[in-house]
């Protein structure tokens, strides 16, 4: 990124008082601008505007959620009951999984960078079915406010999870409540991926051929098709604990000859995969990251497209492994055992090819190499203790204990959290068309990286000497992993919320960002910062592959050299000086 | 207006495979009652979707979404079976 | 006839804009198919543990009414293909008259479905109407919760189908439908009501004919 550029591009170049408070003329025909009434906000098509819906509401039912884990780490602080009562802290643990599961994590990146980007991406005005995109949103909306509303009604105790048959049976909090509002939620979860891909296979711009697609559309595609597979068993699910609970229909119940192992089965059908649409959005981002990053083609393109796409389906195989001490059949949780490892292989391609992109990168130290870079950390520690925990024996010590805990908020918080706040690094100067103090950028990415491990790395080890999850009244030999966790947890909170200022503060103080502030290759970098309203004037055409980025080395063969000869359609602003 | 006769077929051919599977519910029992009338169901409801749901005249990415759909639901029901059928 | 074709925003030629209708609706019609896997799953899971029990309880449904209305719904499915048939080659009057008669046909379904319930109030099988203790085991009750629950979960799709094939013929018939322009309306409509079918096709074999 050239400062004196921006400097240049500001409306005023002659104004050294000028510090880009007025608009610029890209700002001006802007879809920022097109339209200021909250009916113009409210009733909009645009997905980029969407988008933006998304990025708000997204983010304050991410407050929310951390809100709810800082109450659960305060508690832990001590190993008496002293801050929450024992169903204080199960309705407190409760809520902080369901909003950052359904609230966050699923709609967190496709539904703002997705939305904001995939169209521009692939060269087209607009998702397949943009009203279908605001319906989607309101109806987030619907089950967000719902589950507020259920929280402020006093929430409910069972874990994110539902298991029966605690909840179909003996919880007294408002169970059936929240399943309308998770079944709810499930509906904007459907439309979005039935959106994008109708949109991926319908809308590319001349000449984006599938091999031409960027990696951040693999991903999403990929993600997409979990959506709209696993959702709706989800739903039916959800439908079906509360039909238990209201009239006592024993599907779930033995007394009547049912099973309540059934219940793991359909729930995690849907929330295995579920995981997946949490992940494979962030590696998406992370790709992207990491090409612009290295400024160097991507290295093994159709690898990494074509493992987004293996570990989309390969997820749906390996749910079983979450009934492995559940009384599952010893012979099937074998089977999803080498599954599970199996699930394995295409992560760990991505994260080699990722690796060997970045081998000789010109990589400048931005902000969102810095997420990037701790994305791809986290995410091997995240991953490989997942197969740690899909080992049969092994699982009968570890399960239910915070090594569990700790697993998946490597990938969820290390991997996914992090993705989301480097896209918004990444993409901020294209969504908002300003440019933020790279400075602030990289110390947020590094204050998150430590906190983060500070405070899930001792929950391995917590969880490996036998500290069981969900108990708030604990062996006092586990205080000082507890404390060290908590202390890490305010790092992570106040470093989670310093990006909002300077990005706020960029809104109005920021250099203006022109179309490709980072110097990097893609249709979305083509257009001006923030887009026009209808994203091309003239839809593009595409002739040559993505990330084409000058080679150095003379006779380098292989997909490298292939990738250096078509040029950009794109007329790419970004020739390195 | 050959359509309306291939249409007709298909519904005569419908109602021909309900009284085939009712039939089959009163001559077979167990494992093989529940093959004939699932498989019995599954030509029904190809026919449904091949001739009155277009998949006849769709392109092939139409058709694999139809298809995909089924693939997930068989490794739904494989997958789960396969825990209650390995129970001991 | 593709130029009489009305485009809408983002797309720039009526077949690109077939095709995508054509595939979100299957793809949404993919997310019922996979609602609807949830239950199916939940009645072979039950039968696999209860094979006796569940052969028992399915053998007093009463499966003559349940052949009829499968092929009641065969037939308006019938109806409803003829219809877009006569839409796409602009014959709204015929196209409106086929769409109200499958509507018609889906109440006959509806209301032989009503007849079937109360049937079951007066033998004590349907459960929140009649008292457990009726029920000669807990297999059949939660038989009888599972049939319930499945059959009101594809009424109400039946419901919805009803009136959108209702809505949709009388906008037709007014000519707020231009025909063959918005045929994709017609299309799209009849895939919906055909998915109802399909669903019916499953079910009334695994709930009704389990021997």
């Amino acid at each position: 990124m050239t400062m004196d550029n921006a400097l240049e591009r500001r409306p005023n170049p002659d104004d050294l008082n000028d510090r880009g408070l007025s608009e610029t003329q890209d700002e001006r025909v802007s879809y920022l601008r097109a339209g200021h009434t909250l009916r113009s906000w409210l009733l909009t098509t645009d997905h980029k505007r969407i988008a933006i819906l998304y990025l708000i509401s997204v983010t304050l039912f991410f407050f929310i959620g951390g809100a709810a884990a800082a109450l659960v780490r305060a508690d832990l602080l001590t190993p008496q009951a002293d801050l929450l009562t024992n169903e204080g802290y199960n309705r407190a643990f409760t809520l902080h999984g369901v909003i950052m599961v359904w609230f966050f994590l699923i709609p967190s990146i496709p539904n703002t960078f997705g939305n904001f980007l995939i169209p521009l991406m692939i060269g087209a005005r607009d998702l397949a079915f943009p009203r279908l995109n605001l319906l989607s949103w309101y109806i987030y909306m619907l089950g967000g406010l719902f589950t507020v509303f259920v929280l402020i009604a006093g929430g409910v105790d069972t874990g994110w999870t539902f298991y029966t048959p605690l909840s179909s049976m003996f919880s007294n909090g408002h169970v059936v409540m929240v399943a309308v509002a998770v079944f709810v939620v499930g509906f904007s979860s459907i439309l979005t991926g039935l959106n994008f891909i109708v949109t991926v296979h319908k809308l590319r711009a001349p000449g984006m051929s599938w091999g031409r697609l960027r990696l951040f559309v693999w991903a999403h595609y990929a993600t997409s098709l979990i959506l709209v597979l696993a959702t709706p068993v989800l739903s039916v699910t959800l439908a079906l604990v509360a039909a238990e609970r209201l009239f006592g229909l024993g599907i779930f119940d033995p007394k009547l000859g049912g099973d309540p192992l059934l219940f793991q089965h359909l729930f995690w059908f849907y929330s295995h995969p579920a995981v997946y649409i949490m992940v494979l959005p962030a590696l998406g981002v992370v790709s992207e990251l990491v090409a612009a990053s290295a400024r160097k083609p991507v290295f093994g393109y159709r690898f990494i497209a074509g493992s987004s796409i293996a570990i989309a389906i390969i997820g749906f195989l390996v749910w079983g492994h979450h009934m492995f001490v559940a009384g599952q059949s010893m012979y099937a949780s074998a089977v999803f055992s080498f599954l599970s490892l199996a699930v394995a292989v295409p992560s760990g391609i991505k994260v080699y090819n990722w690796t060997a992109t970045l081998y000789k990168g010109h990589i400048e130290l931005d902000p969102p190499f810095f997420f990037a870079a701790s994305f791809i950390g986290l995410f091997v520690v995240g991953g490989l203790t997942g197969l740690v925990l899909a080992m049969l024996a092994v699982d009968v010590h570890l399960h239910d204990t915070y090594f569990v805990v700790a697993h998946f908020h490597y990938i969820m918080v290390g991997g996914t959290v992090s993705a989301y706040f480097g896209a918004l690094h990444f993409w901020w100067p294209k969504m908002s068309g300003r440019i933020y103090p790279r400075i602030w950028g990289r110390l947020a990415a590094i204050f998150i990286f430590l906190g983060f491990n500070l405070t899930f790395f001792p929950q391995f080890i917590l969880g490996y000497l036998g500290m069981p999850r969900r108990y708030h009244v604990y062996d006092p030999s586990f205080q000082v992993l507890h404390v060290l966790s908590s202390a890490g947890a305010s790092i992570l909170g106040v470093a989670y919320l310093m990006p909002f200022t300077y990005l706020f503060w960029s809104m109005r103080y920021g250099a203006p960002a022109g179309p490709n502030p980072w110097d990097v290759r893609g249709l979305e970098w083509t257009v001006p910062s923030p887009p026009p309203k209808h994203n091309f004037e003239e839809i593009p055409v595409v002739t040559g592959p993505p990330y084409d980025y000058p080679l150095e080395r003379e006779g380098d063969q292989g997909e490298a050299g292939d990738a250096a000869e078509g040029n950009a359609a794109e007329g790419n602003a970004g020739s390195r000086a | 207006m050959s359509l309306v006769r291939t249409l007709s077929l298909v519904w005569a051919a419908l109602l021909g495979l309900l009284l085939l599977t009712l039939g089959a519910s009163f001559a077979l029992t167990g494992p093989a009652s529940l093959a004939a009338s699932l498989a019995i169901a599954v030509a029904k409801a190809a026919l449904i979707y091949w001739f009155f749901m277009h998949l006849r005249e769709e392109g092939g990415l139409v058709r694999l979404a139809a298809l995909g759909v089924a693939a997930w639901l068989v490794i739904f029901t494989l997958l789960t079976s396969a825990d209650y059928a390995m129970r001991p | 006839m593709s130029e009489r074709i009305e485009l809408h925003e983002p797309f720039s030629d009526a077949a690109q804009q077939h095709e995508a209708g054509m595939l979100g609706m299957y793809v949404f019609l993919g997310t019922e198919m996979m609602l609807f896997g949830g239950v199916f799953a939940v009645i072979f899971v039950t039968r696999a543990l209860h094979p006796a029990e569940f052969v028992a309880a399915s053998q007093k449904l009463h499966v003559f009414i349940g052949a009829l209305n499968t092929g009641v719904l065969l037939t308006s499915s019938f109806a409803v293909a003829l219809a877009v048939a006569f839409a796409r080659a602009a014959r709204a009057r015929l196209a409106a008259g086929l769409l109200v008669a499958a509507a018609g046909l889906g109440l006959v379904f509806l209301g032989l479905k009503a007849f079937e319930y109360t049937l079951e109030i007066h033998e004590g099988l349907l459960p929140l109407f009649s008292r457990p203790a009726n029920f000669s085991g807990p297999v059949e009750h939660l038989f009888m919760n599972l049939y319930l629950v499945a059959t009101s979960l594809h009424a109400i799709h039946m419901t919805i189908g009803v009136v959108l094939l209702t809505g949709l013929a009388w906008r037709i018939a007014r000519g707020g439908v231009p025909l063959p322009g918005r045929v994709a309306l017609v299309e799209n409509s009849g895939l919906y009501w055909h998915f109802v079918d399909v669903i019916w096709v499953f079910l009334y074999p695994a709930l009704y004919l389990a021997r």
